[in-house]
């Protein structure tokens, strides 16, 4: 299904390239993550497990930039029309997923970064970057703030899935184009940067 | 009157000096702080000794008199994390059950400039031991006295945090040790000894 629609609204039947990159890039990043977060947690003490957190923040801190970019990106643009033949509460319940993914891509780095300051161990962004601490040391915050991270991240695991689930139902079971949307491939009529 | 005037005066004034002549000798454990800093994956990271105990006696118009002696608990670590706590103070850092102080122990005080003083002396952590050198400033309120200082160390030099550890990437070689330490003074020059204590 392509749709031009010129005027108030920038609409395309594709993402425009910028958004497929960013989506993929954040994807890819997000599958290396969060393993990574589950795994170096159980570590016990060593260099590898200081190391494996300093590139748990370093890739956290990328996706946190990432998110922001995304939702300049958002606040500008109008995504590819969904097909008329989507049910209403289908399109209410995509928005609001997305929106709560948005939400949560924001918060999930934010409340790492925070934990990392209360815990009193700065972020420098690849060993370069020094981020300011945003809170002060504090124990218990630092705790609080841990299962925070954790929660939200829980939250994420969960909206990912269903999220990835529907891409799969638009795509195998509806058969519509609403997945292509966000694939990279030929140039669809109106596919723009 | 010359009697008086050349010999009992000067005598009566010396006596009065000597009796000012102040000795900074009862460390205020409790006020004081030993700290330490280092770079973990190049992140400026500090963290602290709970536990040390000092005998001081410092009087800055006899500094060949001058002493100095600080043990540390290194099982008193305090990094900021229970975990890293338990790992320095185990074998490969500070094996802490065979090695459980580190000492410090001066061997001479000079002054370099107003408040300024280096002290020497010599630094005992793990069966090691080598020579320390120390800027010292010295601030005296009244009968309190102010010392605060710091010195790097090398943590290689003493075989702290050996095996896999080593790799001097992830925990850097140079730690840097602070000291703030509270004197008050007494007439008397005996030194006195304060038990560490834990603070709150
Ligand atoms: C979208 C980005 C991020 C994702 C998906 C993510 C995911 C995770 C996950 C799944 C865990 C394990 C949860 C647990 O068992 O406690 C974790 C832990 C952790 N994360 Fe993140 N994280 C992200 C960003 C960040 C950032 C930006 C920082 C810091 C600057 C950070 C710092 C940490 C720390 C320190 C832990 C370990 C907590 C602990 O061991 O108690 N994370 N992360």
């Amino acid at each position: 299904m392509i749709i031009e629609t010129e005027g108030l609204f920038k609409m395309s039947a594709r993402y425009t390239t910028t958004a497929i990159v960013l989506h993929w890039l954040m994807a890819l990043l997000i599958v290396v993550v969060f393993p990574l977060g589950l795994y170096m947690h159980d570590l016990k003490l060593s260099p590898l497990k200081l190391q494996l957190y300093s590139y748990h923040k370093w890739i956290g801190i990328t996706l946190l930039l990432l998110a922001v970019l995304r939702v300049l990106w958002r606040s500008t643009h109008t995504p590819p029309p969904l097909p008329v033949t989507m049910a209403r509460w289908q399109k209410r319940a995509g928005s609001a997923v997305h929106l709560l993914l948005y939400v949560l891509l924001l918060l999930v780095p934010l409340s790492g970064w925070l934990m990392s300051s209360a815990k009193g161990v700065q972020t420098v962004w690849f060993g370069l970057l020094p981020l300011p601490d945003l809170v002060g040391r504090d124990k218990a915050l630092g705790n609080l703030l841990g299962s925070v991270h954790e929660s939200l991240n829980y939250l994420l695991l969960l909206l990912v899935l269903v999220h990835i689930l529907a891409a799969l139902k638009h795509r195998y079971v509806d058969r519509d184009e609403v997945m292509n949307c966000m694939l990279p491939g030929k140039s669809l009529k109106g596919n723009r940067s | 009157m010359t009697i008086i005037k050349k010999i009992i005066l000067p005598a009566l004034l010396l006596i009065a000096s000597q009796a000012q002549a102040v000795e900074y000798n009862q460390v205020q454990t409790n006020q004081s702080a030993l700290t330490f800093a280092y770079k973990q994956m190049g992140v400026a990271m500090d963290g602290k000794f709970n536990k040390f105990s000092a005998q001081i006696s410092f009087d800055p118009a006899r500094l060949a008199n001058a002493q100095a002696r600080i043990d540390v608990s290194l099982a008193s670590i305090d990094t900021g994390s229970a975990d890293a706590d338990e790992e320095v103070a185990g074998k490969l850092w500070f094996n802490a059950k065979t090695y459980p102080l580190a000492s410090f122990v001066s061997s001479g005080v000079k002054q370099l400039a107003g408040n300024r003083y280096q002290a020497t002396g010599k630094l005992s952590i793990k069966g090691k031991t080598l020579d320390i050198v120390a800027p010292v400033t010295f601030q005296s309120d009244g009968l309190k006295g102010l010392f605060d200082g710091s010195f790097n160390i090398k943590r290689t030099a003493f075989g702290i945090g050996t095996g896999e550890w080593a790799d001097l990437g992830t925990v850097a070689d140079d730690i840097q040790i602070m000291f703030h330490l509270v004197v008050i003074a007494s007439p008397a020059s005996s030194s006195s000894t304060q038990p560490a204590r834990k603070k709150p």
